[in-house]
């Protein structure tokens, strides 16, 4: 039987893969725009999830929302990866370091 | 029924409503002629606005089903963000029109990014709550690669949208998990569910909830973004990143952890002292190297943000209201030291090194003298306004039980004074130097420099009556 702790897991599994995607990837910006995305579809995992376990339906409108503003975010990133990649020449995550921080 | 929710909700629909048929009336006539024009018109809106929701309304009232909290404390806070970007917005039309910046998209990516910031300040739900912070979000990223042929500017906006987008996914998967605990996303609910002996999926929830708003409000360790955004945009931009969305992001902080998580006051508590004992320290030892002002300022605004949450970590009415009084000292004299840093330039070009003002006194002893008053200011020296702002949010960590914190925010903030004397030192005891800035400049950023200096000194007085409003309006928040 499949249950809650299992989609939880899943969920959390999924968004730990995300993070390290953004700390450890060295080589191209699109993988950091994949790893956002698997996070936040971790959370609509949870959400969903969640939503089912407490048979509420605000968790799937949450789910929703969340889908929306993530393509609007991904639309976004790529318009200023675009404008990067016209000025730079390059997306290598090592090359985005004219400022030091 | 839904006559009554619209009507709370009425400046965020006026200034939604006008944005998107500014958007329109650009796009099919002039485009960017108009954009000086929709600048003065934007910044118009915005005085409107706040001097219709600082004298409108006087209880708290919900509406859509408790989503949306319109009380005196959102009141308080969106007439600060309002008046900041108007503030904002004017300086930097002059500024921007000069390097062929001014493009109409930019006072209206502005405008969305306020409506962001007013529903993040009247989130009464997750929900509302998310999808204020990425309204304001969103429209930030495009806003901080605004010179689109600048790399500095790209990759400012390229940062800035990646680590935004990484603490947009903590505070989303610290919702999904509070949710799932408390069976719901009403912060009416969430702090019946949140009361007493908390479980520890609600407890997670939590911390990453904290995490993620720490991200936006640059708080030590989530802060790394913000020195080299704050160096990479325009500087108008980086005026504006300095002030309004640093105030709705710490209204909102506030929101969430009184509404919210209340009733759990001591789980909070220590996590928000060490964001602040943290940004405050290195805040203060960060800037000491740094030969850019805009970096400068970076650090600064991560060290002022440790004070205003030293006021959160309290948890307390006062705590609350030394905050609002913080960040409403700390928007002013942000506004007169951009308003300074925007007039810095040599041959009409802009410059941002600290060397160019060597014995700045000598040319502009006027300018100098404001710039003066607000460093003091921003150092917190006794007597003007930022000593004060200091203090409120000192004794409430006293009143706190946070003695210790109250201890490292002096220490912090002497070793802070350093850097801010040392642009004094520069601009009246400094050597020749052969990068001297252009004497005169816009005549607005001159005002709004000198009236940024004036309030410093004479707000002393009363504080302009803003601490009883502030009182009330933390008041209506803590409960």
């Amino acid at each position: 039987m499949i249950g809650l702790e299992h989609y939880l897991t899943v969920a959390a599994v999924l968004f730990v893969i995300g993070i390290f995607g953004l700390f450890l990837n060295r080589k191209n910006v699109i993988i950091l725009l994949m790893s956002i995305e698997l996070m936040l579809l971790a959370v609509n995992i949870n959400l969903v999830a969640f939503s089912a376990h407490l048979g509420d339906l605000v968790g799937q409108v949450f789910t929703l929302f969340v889908l929306t503003v993530a393509a609007a975010e991904a639309a976004i990133g790529l318009a200023i990866l675009v404008c990067f990649f016209r000025n730079r020449g390059t997306i290598a995550v090592e090359d985005i370091n004219v400022m030091k921080g | 029924m839904i006559q009554a929710d619209l009507n709370v909700i009425l400046p965020e629909i006026v200034l939604s409503v006008y944005a998107m048929l500014a958007l329109l009336a650009a796009v099919y006539t002039a485009k960017d002629e108009l954009a000086g024009l929709l600048t003065w018109i934007t910044a118009g809106v915005f005085a409107a606005l706040a001097f219709y929701i600082a004298t409108s309304g006087g209880t708290t009232v919900t509406a859509f089903g408790g989503m949306f909290i319109d009380d005196g404390f959102a009141r308080f806070a969106k007439v600060m963000i309002l008046l900041s970007a108007a503030a904002v917005l004017a300086m930097s039309q002059g500024y921007l029109a000069a390097r062929g910046l001014l493009k109409f998209e930019y006072p209206l990516l502005i405008a969305l990014a306020t409506v962001g910031m007013m529903m993040m300040v009247s989130a009464g739900d997750l929900m509302a709550l998310y999808m204020g912070l990425e309204l304001q979000s969103l429209a930030l990223y495009v806003v901080a690669a605004l010179r689109r042929d600048s790399v500095k500017s790209t990759e400012a906006g390229l940062k800035y949208f990646v680590l935004g987008a990484l603490s947009s996914g903590l505070l989303l998967y610290g919702a999904s998990l509070v949710y799932g605990f408390a069976g719901t996303t009403q912060f009416a609910g969430v702090i019946l569910a949140a009361s007493g002996e908390t479980s520890l999926g609600l407890l997670f929830g939590l911390v990453f909830l904290i995490s993620g708003l720490a991200f936006k409000v640059s708080a030590v360790p989530f802060h790394m973004w913000t020195p080299d955004v704050y160096e990479g945009s325009p500087t108008p931009v980086t005026a504006f990143f300095a002030t309004a969305p640093k105030v709705a992001a710490m209204a909102l902080f506030a929101r969430v952890l009184h509404d919210a998580f209340g009733g759990v006051t001591g789980d909070w508590q220590q996590i928000i002292a060490l964001l602040s004992v943290l940004s405050m320290f290195l805040g203060a030892v960060a800037a000491i190297g740094q030969t850019n002002i805009k970096r400068l300022m970076a650090y600064s605004s991560i060290a002022h943000m440790g004070y205003a949450l030293m006021g959160l970590a309290s948890g307390t009415v006062f705590g609350v209201q030394a905050m609002l009084l913080y960040m409403a000292i700390y928007v002013t004299m942000n506004v007169g030291t951009f308003a300074f840093i925007m007039s810095m330039s040599k041959d009409g070009a802009p410059v941002v090194s600290i060397d160019s003002l060597h014995l700045y006194s000598r040319r502009e002893p006027g300018k100098a003298l404001a710039m003066l008053f607000l460093l003091f200011s921003l150092a917190g020296v006794p007597p003007f306004l930022g000593f004060f702002g200091k203090l409120y949010v000192l004794r409430a960590a006293v009143e706190g039980d946070l003695v210790w914190l109250a201890v490292a925010g002096v220490i912090a903030s002497v070793i802070g004074a350093f850097y801010y004397l040392r642009i004094v030192f520069y601009m009246y005891f400094g050597q020749e130097t052969d990068e001297a800035l252009d004497r005169g400049g816009s005549p607005i950023l001159y005002g709004f420099l000198m009236a940024s200096a004036a309030v410093m000194l004479i707000g002393v007085v009363n504080f302009f009556g803003i601490e009883t409003v502030a009182e009330a309006a933390a008041a209506t928040l803590v409960n």
